[in-house]
C-alpha cells in the first residue's frame, strides 16, 4: 500500500466515524419509540405503535405543537419581511453609519442566548408587556433575522441592479417595481430566508422558555414532560415525528428553490 | 429652434470627486448622437442623468422643451438599452417587451399588436414564448431594443449595446441600428468607445475625456479638424510633426516642417498658431502619406527611412524615419503595389496632398 492510499484510507475512516458519531443517537430515537419498553435501552422488547397512539389523545402536545407552528410561521414571515428591507439598504444604498447598522443586525448570532433572554424579560416586564406567544415572536425575530439579511444580502448581489432600473425606465413605479421584479428575481432566497428561520424558530429552547407565558412552545413543552420518566416513551415518539416532518419539508424547499432558482438564474 | 436635448452646465460630483462636467450640449430631434471616449470618461454618468437614473449636481437637463430636473425615470419620455441588456430572465420575451405597455393599460389586443410590431422591427418574431435566461447575446441585445422602443419614446438611450457581441454581429448591428433609427425617426444617445462604430453611426459625436466634452461635431468634421491632439490621437492615428515657423492666414497656416518644407494647412475653428509657442504641432493622418514609387514623380517628395513594417491583410503600417523629425511617422498603404514588400531599413519616398495637414491645438 502507498502512503497515499493509507492516508485516503484514514480519512474515509475519519469521515464515516464522524458521520456515525452525529447522526447515531438520532437514529436511535425512531427505534426507541417502537419499543414496547417504558424505558430505552438494548434489548428491544417487542413492536408497538401504543406511544405514537398516547400523543394523539394529548391536548396539551397538541396545542404546544400549534403554539410552536403559530410563533415560527411569524417568525420566519417577519423576519424575512425585515430582511428584504434590511439587505436592500445594504447592498442598494449608501448612508452614514452603514457598517455599524449591519454590525448590529448580526450581533445576536454572537451573543449568549441566555443573555438576550434574561435582558429582553426584563425590558419586556418592566414596560408592563404581558408574556405570550407575541414575546416568544419578538424574541425569534431577535435571532432570525441575522440569518434572513445574509441570505437576502447575496440574493440582492446575486441579480444586476440595473434590472430594476430597467423597470423603472420602462415607466413602472417603485412599489411596481417591487412586486414585479424584486420580489421574483429574490425568490429564491426568500424561500431560502423562510425555511431557515422557521427551523430556527422551531426548535428554538431558551428565549422561548424564558419569555413564554401560559402557552409552551414544543420544546418547552418536551423539556416540562422529561421530569417525568413515564413520558419519556411519548417524547421520543414526538421527536420521531419531527424528524420525519423536518426532512419532508427540508425536501420540498429544496426543491421549490430549485424551481425558483432556474426561474430566475442569468445566463 | 430649441434642441430636443438640452444639456446646461451640467456636473455629477461623486462624494468629492468631480466625475462629470461642468458638459453642454444640444442634441436635435431625430439626430443620432454619440458620446465618444475613453473608460471613465463619464459617458454612462452624462447618460444616466439624461435617463433619469441619477440627478446633475449642478446644471440642468431640459428634454423636449420640458425640464428634467426631480423627474425620475419613470416619468421621463427616454427609454434606456443597458449595457447589461437587464433582461428579465423569470419573463419570456413577449413578457419582457410588453412590460412597460401593461401599465398603459391598452387592451389585450393593442398590447399585442405593439409588442408583435417591436418583435418583427427587431427581427425576433417567433421567439416570443423564449425565456429571458435562455437567450444568445444578440438577442437578448434585441429584445432589450425592442422592450424600450416599443414604449415610442422620444429619446432612446443606449449604452455601449453593441460592445458585448463579437465582430461580425457589431458589425452587422451597426447597419441595423442606424437602419432603425432612419425609419422610426426618434432620437438616439450612443455612448461607445469604439471610434469606428461612433464614425460609421452618427450624425454627430461628443468626444469626451476626463468628464469634459472636447469636441461636438460632425464624423467627418472630427476626422479631419480634431480640437485638439487628444481628439486626434483617440479617433484613428495622427501623427504629429514638429514645426519651426508657424504663420496663421484665414482659416489656414502655413508652417516649416524640418525635413518636409514648407506646407500650408489647416486651421481647426477656434484654434491660434501664434499660442503654440516654440513648437506648434502640425498633424497628418497615416493614409493622407503615400508612397512615391519608382519612376513616379510628385510636387512634394518626403526622403525617409523605413524602420518597421506591421502587415494588415489589405493595408501595411510602414514606420518611417524623417531627418529633421523626432518621431517617426506612421503611413497606412494598400498592398496592391507592394507596400507589403519594402524591406525595413531601405529608403522610401513618400508625397501627401496639400491639402493633409492641420494644425494640432494643445
Ligand atoms: N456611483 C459612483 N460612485 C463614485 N464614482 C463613480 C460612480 N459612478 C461613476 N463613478 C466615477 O465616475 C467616473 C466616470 O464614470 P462613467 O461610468 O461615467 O465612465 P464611462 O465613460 O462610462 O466609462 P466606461 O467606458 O468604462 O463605461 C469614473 O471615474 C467612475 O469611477
Ligand atoms: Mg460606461
Amino acid at each position: 500500500m502507498t502512503g497515499r492510499s493509507i492516508g485516503r484510507g484514514i480519512l474515509t475512516g475519519y469521515v464515516a466515524l464522524y458521520v456515525a458519531i452525529l447522526y447515531f443517537p438520532v437514529l436511535l430515537l425512531p427505534v426507541f419509540s417502537f419499543n414496547n419498553s417504558a424505558t430505552p435501552k438494548f434489548p428491544l422488547t417487542g413492536l408497538t405503535f401504543k406511544w405514537y397512539e398516547g400523543l394523539a389523545g394529548n391536548s396539551a402536545m397538541h396545542s404546544a405543537a400549534w403554539n410552536s407552528l403559530l410563533v415560527g410561521v411569524c417568525a420566519s414571515l417577519f423576519s424575512t419581511v425585515l430582511g428584504i428591507c434590511a439587505a436592500r439598504a445594504i447592498t442598494r444604498h449608501k448612508f452614514a453609519g452603514k457598517g455599524a447598522a449591519s454590525g448590529l443586525i448580526m450581533a445576536p448570532l454572537i451573543l449568549p442566548e441566555i443573555i438576550i433572554a434574561i435582558s429582553l424579560l426584563v425590558v419586556l416586564l418592566s414596560i408592563g408587556m404581558e408574556l405570550s406567544l407575541l414575546t416568544v415572536i419578538l424574541g425569534h425575530l431577535l435571532i432570525c433575522v441575522p440569518y434572513s439579511v445574509t441570505v437576502l444580502v447575496s440574493g440582492f448581489e446575486g441579480f444586476d441592479p440595473s434590472m430594476e432600473e430597467a423597470s423603472r425606465d420602462l415607466g413602472e413605479t417603485v412599489w411596481g417595481t417591487l412586486r414585479r421584479v424584486t420580489l421574483p428575481m429574490l425568490m429564491p432566497s426568500i424561500v431560502s430566508s423562510m425555511l431557515v428561520t422557521f427551523t430556527i424558530s422551531l426548535d428554538e429552547f431558551i428565549l422561548a422558555f424564558f419569555l413564554t407565558g401560559t402557552e409552551p412552545t414544543l420544546p418547552v413543552y418536551i423539556w416540562g414532560q422529561l421530569r417525568f420518566a413515564a413520558k419519556l416513551p411519548n417524547v421520543l415518539a414526538l421527536g420521531s415525528i419531527l424528524i420525519a416532518l423536518s426532512l419532508v419539508m427540508l425536501t420540498v424547499a429544496e426543491l421549490v428553490r430549485r424551481r425558483a432558482e432556474a426561474r430566475t438564474a442569468t445566463t | 429652434m430649441a434642441g430636443m436635448i438640452e444639456i446646461e452646465g451640467v456636473e455629477k460630483h461623486y462624494g468629492g470627486f468631480r466625475a462629470l462636467g461642468p458638459v453642454g450640449a444640444s442634441i436635435a430631434e431625430g439626430e443620432f448622437f454619440s458620446l465618444l471616449g475613453p473608460s471613465g470618461c463619464g459617458k454612462t454618468t452624462l447618460l444616466r442623468l439624461i435617463g433619469g437614473f441619477d440627478e446633475p449636481t449642478r446644471g440642468t437637463i431640459a428634454i423636449g422643451g420640458a425640464p428634467m430636473a426631480g423627474r425620475p425615470a419613470n416619468l421621463r419620455p427616454t427609454n434606456m438599452v443597458f449595457q447589461s441588456y437587464a433582461i428579465f430572465p423569470h419573463l419570456n420575451v413577449t413578457e419582457n417587451v410588453a412590460y412597460g405597455l401593461k401599465r398603459l393599460r391598452l387592451g389585450g389586443e393593442e398590447e399585442r399588436r405593439r409588442v408583435d410590431e417591436a418583435l418583427v422591427q427587431v427581427e425576433l418574431a417567433g421567439l416570443g414564448s423564449r425565456m429571458g435566461n435562455q437567450l444568445s447575446g444578440g438577442q437578448r441585445q434585441r429584445v432589450a431594443l425592442a422592450r424600450a422602443l416599443v414604449m415610442r419614446p422620444k429619446v432612446l438611450l443606449l449604452d455601449e449595446p453593441l460592445s458585448a457581441l463579437d465582430k461580425k454581429l457589431r458589425e452587422q448591428m451597426q447597419v441595423e441600428l442606424r437602419h432603425l433609427q432612419r425609419q422610426i425617426g426618434i432620437t438616439f444617445v450612443l455612448v461607445t468607445h469604439d471610434q469606428y462604430e461612433a464614425l460609421g453611426m452618427s450624425d454627430r459625436i461628443a468626444v469626451m475625456f476626463g468628464g469634459r466634452i472636447a469636441q461636438i461635431a460632425t464624423p467627418k468634421e472630427i476626422y479631419q479638424n480634431p480640437a485638439s491632439r487628444e481628439v486626434a490621437d483617440f479617433l484613428g492615428g495622427m501623427n504629429f510633426l514638429t514645426a519651426r515657423d508657424i504663420a496663421a492666414n484665414g482659416s489656414g497656416f502655413s508652417a516649416d516642417l524640418p525635413g518636409i518644407g514648407g506646407i500650408s494647412g489647416r486651421l481647426p475653428a477656434g484654434s491660434d498658431p501664434a499660442a503654440a509657442g516654440a513648437a506648434p504641432v502640425i498633424g497628418i493622418r497615416p493614409e493622407r502619406l503615400r508612397i512615391v514609387w519608382e519612376g513616379e514623380t510628385a510636387d512634394r517628395i518626403i526622403e525617409g527611412t523605413v524602420a518597421d513594417r506591421h502587415y494588415f491583410g489589405e493595408v501595411t503600417n510602414l514606420v518611417v524615419d524623417i531627418e529633421g523629425q523626432d518621431a517617426a511617422v506612421s503611413v497606412v498603404e494598400t498592398n496592391d503595389f507592394g507596400a507589403d514588400d519594402i524591406p525595413v531599413g531601405s529608403s522610401i519616398r513618400l508625397t501627401c496632398d496639400p491639402d493633409a495637414f492641420v494644425f494640432m491645438p494643445g
